[in-house]
């Protein structure tokens, strides 16, 4: 009977299981959106449950729907919870759904880590066994670090089943917490030893992984490897051995010599390891010659029962032949064929590793012929993005090591034109950037390259005509170029003047106008020297006219550049037709424009540049004047009628020298070109006669000219071409061996040497001179430009031979045993505050002398935002600082905008006032003042609002003179986090470290804080700005001082005099003294009736005395101070205080 | 290292996605959709190996697939794993399943997708391979339900 009540209340609590929600939704398959939420609303009230049962049903669900695309970390908590339920079935579950969910930002790992820690330490394998296979795919590096020491004792643990696991998850914890990696190398070493064939092929996998990327740091194991490899059975364990062989051998040549009998008779054994290991690891002939007589099996014959598995064999042969084809490419080459037959195969992945292999074979002798190839292919291929594929491997091939393989350029070229026919085609920059390369490394080339760019000019239309081809058109933008530059090439350069200045260019891209239209320019430069030639000067008038009939169509350009070079071209040819009406010759001065030559520069080449010797980037070129000099620290008030320091008069004075130089230098040169235009009286002539109807060109179309259209396949021409001319050149060959007599056929380049052709013997057709691309002088060779920075595995290039140091622990528990009692929330907080400590402490500058260390001291700090004056609570602090809180709290109640002191803005931060119950607070910041450039400012953060409030981040706009102090290896601009989280209503206290080099003037840092607000279902990120003021008092201490001494320094004579008066002070004499000493941390040295005198002293150690006297309601404060803007400062600020109350 | 593991049907409706990297949801369809893509339109007799998703990984990932009546096993491995290795293991997978399940179908996935995950978390564990041997698998995956059984007798009879 009981059972029965508790199986009904189950059967109501499990009202819907993951059967019933799969049932559910395949029964919905209209509305499955809709059903879904229905779902998940369920499953809400489910978790909201107490019971254990209801809730591991309801994460179950979830992890389903997160395989169909829901994002459930909104319940990460409730798996949480799940995950820590002392019930195997249960907690699987949890853990199943976090290693499906959980991933480094999610918060509530930091939750999980005791709880982790106390699975992996559970009697019972299985709970151990899921934390750790849970573990393994949400592990964060703090994670790691607080569980490898928990995760390293398991490598000994008793159970095989957990050993394996714990071997295996290893791997992960070096990839977050690199530091573990030699303390628990030993351990890992002892597994491969394991009797227990599981763990030992987890050892070997991850001792495979770890050394595929730091090979290495493992040659030392190659011993025990290898004797693994000869005795071990297991086909993962050798096939991983092998691979690892495959890393090493690279660095010890002789470990190839020894492998080669081992390998050979696992060949004879299993012939599908072998192919599948790839003979990287092949240093001798031999086993390149074992491979390919593999390669050949799998190739040709393969196993003639199952189509599926020849074609394995057939990708698996060509994946190892690529491999061999780095270090051994001949006994590749001879299978050129082969590979050539596998472009035509069905299959998709090998056509593609028959391309690859491809760009490595290519000889200048075969590449015309593969080249050929691969453009039938082209045309036929189905499917853009193996087309395209063909395109981008035909072009590296061509391109590669610096077209060291093509011997005819015109037939690259026609080829480059060939392709531009492909349709759909995203390459079309790629095409376009050869095409330029080319025609601007290869001097010989130039003539071909600009006939061809007119031709695809002038038939532009077809390039364009559809618009599906709009990738394509990306090859006009090098053809304009190329018939602009080189135009002293063009044949008729009128044609293609204007081809290029058709309306029809106004639906191109607007880059590609924008060249157009400055190449039109340049074009128009080379005819106009054409045309100036002749006797007949209507020819150049006309082209002119040409060009300002077409330009205004540019000249309307929605894009900014067209437009921009547009109307600059067409004022400057107008001008040019002034001078032509006036039979000015102007063409040689029009071609000076675009005079000179582009060189290519290497993309590297600026980064190569050597630092020269004694130069230091970091050491300031000027000092830096000793005042501050950041602009927003300029207080007005207080600088009002403060004398500006700086020696300026002596700067402008060089200035104007300077200037007066520029001036006549540019001067001279006005005078000296020819484009400066002058004013001139004839210029309004000029325009009067403006151009009539007559003028209008009328272009001729010469149809005797035949089009040439470049989708004519020229390239095979060129391929007939060159065999024709090797043949013609062997036969020369041989007539000159034979009969020795002086050949008379000219031309073409050839070699002289005489011999079996070898690759070598073919010439190329033209005398090739590439231009290489530019380098700095004495450029430093580095090899280290490749490499990614943020691969993970860097981190992992640890020495693993040294002996252990003591230092390197893992963190074992019972360092942080105080901290277990504590929540797991205070816990990762404790952690964080502790490391971020120590860091600043380490991270200490000394620049400037040093002397009051460790004083405690107030820096008062004003923050300024928009507050809601009636969230505003006020917690009393510090006893000391009665009267400026209350300052600061009537300020608050009056709303914001309080600006004190110097008169600052606050700044507005509108959104944090209208929605927000402004959840952050700082009212007092307490400076603690340890040497003298630095001060510790403390900020108390307090949450006024119903929110939970988190990643904090603490960021101030450094200037000059004062700097935050971040942790080592971040940016000047990266903020500081702080190290805790607010919950509602609770403050907590941050403390900052700033460096202060000159102290003398006041200053104001800017800074935002910004945070995350996390209410129950959403979370905002938020900011808010204030304003840190740096006062000078803050940076006096206060000093107490002998009446002798102070004497003393009066009458050294080395201070400076100034004063002050203050009118309508109504308080008794000791208040005053009070307040000054309060406020501004003097003391007072003696004291006579009405009259005072005070001392005080800078962190710098500059004196600061006061003479104050009294009559009636007037102070006069006479101050000496060896740093007058520092003593001018602070009785400004002394003012203040009292001109306050 | 194996990046992701997709089990898919020949619609390409999700029967289970294992990622051992993170990819939030919404990539997480993507990459499911761009995988099927690639993988269905690609004949049964062509071989088992996939260049080129470029959601997931780059040039150094392959895709190994195999294709099992409706359902699509497809495996996503950087260069370090032997393909005919991970070939290999789908197969042990799947004879795994159908011990496990005695016949293993497609509605034996779609409704016990937890199950698939408990024994695929026996066979790789964070993308690296654990367990080849199928007995080992078997025997481990059956004492884990057993406890899951005594456990929920325990508590119906409490």
């Amino acid at each position: 009977m009981a059972l029965k009540i508790v199986k009904g209340s189950i059967d109501r609590m499990f009202d819907k299981n993951l059967q019933d929600l799969v049932r559910g939704i395949r029964n919905h398959k209209e509305d499955e959106a809709k059903y879904i939420s229905t779902c998940i609303d369920e499953i809400k009230q489910e978790l909201k449950q107490d019971n254990i049962a209801v809730k591991a049903n309801a994460v179950c669900k979830l992890t389903y729907l997160q395989m169909l695309g829901y994002d459930v970390s909104w319940a990460a908590f409730n798996i949480v919870e799940v995950m820590s339920s002392s019930k195997f079935t249960y907690k699987r579950i949890g853990y199943l759904a976090a290693s499906q969910c959980f991933h480094e930002s999610t918060d509530v790992i930091m939750l999980t880590t005791n709880q982790i820690r106390k699975d992996l330490s559970s009697p019972n394998q299985y709970d151990t066994g899921v934390a750790l296979t849970g573990l393994s795919c949400f592990v964060t590096p703090d994670l790691a670090r607080d569980l490898a020491n928990d995760i390293m004792t398991l490598m000994s643990h008793t159970k095989p089943y957990i050993r394996k696991k714990a071997v295996l998850i290893m791997y992960k914890v070096f990839l977050k917490y690199p530091e573990s990696l030699r303390p628990a190398f030993p351990r890992l070493k002892e597994k491969l030893e394991d009797p227990d064939p599981g763990v030992q092929s987890a050892a070997v996998n991850v001792i495979c992984e770890l050394a595929r990327r730091n090979p290495k740091n493992y040659l030392s194991l190659a011993p025990l490897f290898f004797k693994l490899m000869t005795s071990s059975t297991n086909n993962w364990v050798l096939i991983k051995i092998i691979k690892l062989f495959g890393a090493l051998t690279p660095l010890e040549p002789r470990l190839g010599k020894k492998l080669i009998e081992p390998l050979t008779n696992l060949i004879h054994r299993k012939i599908h390891i072998f192919s599948s290991h790839k003979m990287l690891c092949s240093q001798s002939h031999l086993i390149v010659s074992l491979s390919r007589i593999a390669v050949l099996i799998s190739l040709s014959s393969g196993m003639p029962n199952h189509s599926a598995s020849i074609q394995v064999m057939k990708y698996l042969g060509l994946l190892a032949m690529s491999k061999i084809l780095k270090t051994h490419p001949k006994s590749v080459q001879s299978h050129k064929d082969l590979i050539l037959q596998c472009l035509d195969d069905k299959d998709e992945s090998i056509r593609l590793r028959a391309l690859d292999l491809l760009y490595g074979m290519v000889s200048k002798k075969n590449l015309m012929e593969i080249v050929k190839k691969l453009m039938l292919h082209v045309d036929k291929a189905e499917g853009t993005t193996y087309r395209d594929e063909l395109l981008t491997k035909i072009i590296d091939i061509c391109s590669q090591s610096n077209y060291q393989y093509i011997t005819n350029f015109e037939w690259y070229i026609s080829i480059l034109v060939e392709l531009t026919r492909l349709e759909g085609t995203r390459h079309g920059h790629l095409i376009a950037s050869q095409m330029l390369d080319v025609a601007i490394r290869v001097r010989a080339i130039r003539v071909f390259a600009v006939a061809q760019m007119a031709t695809l000019l002038d038939n532009a239309h077809l390039l364009t005509g559809n618009m599906q081809r709009m990738g394509i058109c990306e090859v006009l933008y090098a053809a304009a170029w190329i018939c602009g530059e080189f135009s002293e090439h063009l044949e008729n350069p009128m044609q293609t003047l204007e081809a290029m200045l058709r309306p029809k260019v106004a639906t191109l891209p607007g880059h590609i106008q924008a060249v157009y239209v400055q190449n039109a320019a340049k074009l128009f430069a080379t005819v106009l020297k054409n045309q100036e030639g002749n006797t007949d000067s209507t020819a150049a008038q006309e082209t002119s006219q040409l060009m300002i009939d077409r330009l205004p169509l540019f000249v309307q350009s929605a894009n900014l550049e067209v437009q921009e070079r547009a109307s600059c071209i067409l004022q400057l040819v107008k001008y040019i037709q002034k001078l032509q009406q006036k039979d000015v010759e102007v063409a040689e001065e029009v071609c000076a424009l675009f005079a000179g030559e582009l060189n290519p520069v290497a993309p590297k080449a600026q980064k190569k540049v050597p630092v020269p010797e004694g130069l230091d980037l970091d050491a300031w070129i000027n000092e830096p004047p000793s005042e501050s000099e950041s602009e927003d620290e300029q207080p007005k008030a207080i600088f009002a009628k403060e004398e500006p320091k700086h020696s300026r008069p002596r700067h402008t004075e060089v200035d104007e020298k300077e200037l007066a130089r520029r001036r006549e230098a540019r001067k001279q040169e006005q005078a000296n070109n020819p484009f400066y235009i002058k004013a001139s009286p004839s210029s309004q002539k000029a325009y009067q006669e403006a151009p009539g109807v007559e003028h209008i060109p009328v272009v001729q179309i010469d149809l005797s000219v035949p089009l040439k259209v470049p989708g004519l396949p020229m390239s095979d021409q060129y391929v007939k071409l060159e065999e024709e001319r090797r043949q013609k050149e062997r036969a020369d060959k041989k007539k000159k061996e034979k009969k020795k007599r002086k050949e008379k056929r000219s031309g073409r380049g050839r070699k002289h040497d005489s011999g079996p052709e070898s690759e070598e013997d073919i010439t190329p057709a033209h005398m090739v001179d590439i231009v290489t691309e530019e380098m700095p002088e004495n450029a430093l060779p580095s090899d280290d430009d490749d490499k990614d920075p943020n691969d993970p595995h860097k981190a992992l290039d640890i020495d693993l031979d040294k002996p252990l140091a003591d230092s390197e622990k893992l963190p074992v528990r019972a360092h942080r045993a105080a901290e277990a009692p504590k929540s797991p929330a205070e816990d990762g907080e404790a952690e964080n505050a502790a490391s971020q400590e120590p860091k600043k402490k380490s991270s200490k500058e000394k620049r400037e002398k040093k002397k009051d260390k460790d004083r405690d001291r107030k820096v008062r700090i004003k923050w300024q935002k928009d507050y809601k004056s009636s969230k505003h609570k006020k917690k009393k602090q510090k006893k000391e600082k009665e009267e400026k809180e209350k300052k600061k709290k009537k300020k608050h109640h009056h709303h914001h905008h309080h600006s004190d002191g110097g008169g600052e803005e606050s700044v507005q931060n509108g959104t944090v006032e209208e929605e927000e119950p402004l959840p952050v607070s700082v009212y007092d910041i307490q400076g603690n003042l340890q040497d003298g450039s630095q001060v510790v400012v403390s900020v108390i953060f307090e949450n006024k609002c119903d929110s939970f409030l988190k990643s904090m981040e603490f960021n101030v706009l450094d200037s000059l003179n004062s700097k935050l102090q971040r942790p080592e290896g971040s940016g000047p601009h990266d903020g500081l986090t702080v190290p805790f989280q607010l919950p509602p209503g609770v403050s907590n206290e941050a403390r900052f470290v700033f460096t202060v080099q000159s102290i003398v003037m006041p200053q104001k840092l800017k800074g935002t804080l910004t945070f995350i607000v996390k209410n129950e279902d959403s979370s905002t990120h938020e900011k808010l700005d204030f304003k840190l003021h740096f006062t000078c008092t803050s940076y006096l201490i206060t000093t107490p001082c002998y009446s002798d001494a102070f004497a003393k320094l009066l009458e050294s004579g080395d201070l400076k005099c100034s004063s002050v008066r203050l009118e309508g002070v109504i308080m008794p004499f000791h208040h005053l003294l009070a307040r000054i000493c309060f406020h501004h941390h003097f003391s007072v040295v003696e004291r006579i009736d009405s009259c005072a005198s005070m001392y005080s002293r800078s962190i710098q150690g500059h004196h600061v005395c006061l003479l104050v006297k009294t009559s009636g309601q007037t102070v006069s404060i006479d101050a000496k101070c060896d740093e007058p803007t520092l003593l001018g400062n602070v009785l400004d600020e002394i003012k203040q205080t009292f001109s306050q109350c | 290292m194996i990046k992701a593991i997709l089990i898919f049907n020949n619609h390409g409706k999700p029967r289970l996605i294992r990622f051992y990297q993170y990819f939030a949801e919404d990539m997480q369809q993507q990459i499911i959709r761009e995988t099927f893509h690639l993988v269905s339109k690609r004949d049964d007799n062509v071989c088992n190996f996939l260049e080129g998703g470029s959601l997931i990984g780059g040039s150094d990932y392959k895709l190994i697939y195999r294709h099992y009546a409706t359902l699509y096993f497809v495996f996503c491995v950087d260069s370090s794993e032997s393909e005919l290795g991970i070939l290999d293991l789908i197969q042990v997978f799947v004879e795994t399943l159908d011990k496990c399940f005695e016949n293993v179908c497609e509605l034996d996935l779609i409704f016990h997708m937890d199950k698939v995950h408990y024994i695929l978390q026996e066979v790789v564990m964070g993308g690296m391979v654990l367990e080849t041997n199928m007995n080992e698998i078997v025997a481990q995956v059956e004492v884990q339900n057993r406890m899951e059984k005594s456990e929920v007798s325990l508590f119906l009879d409490r």
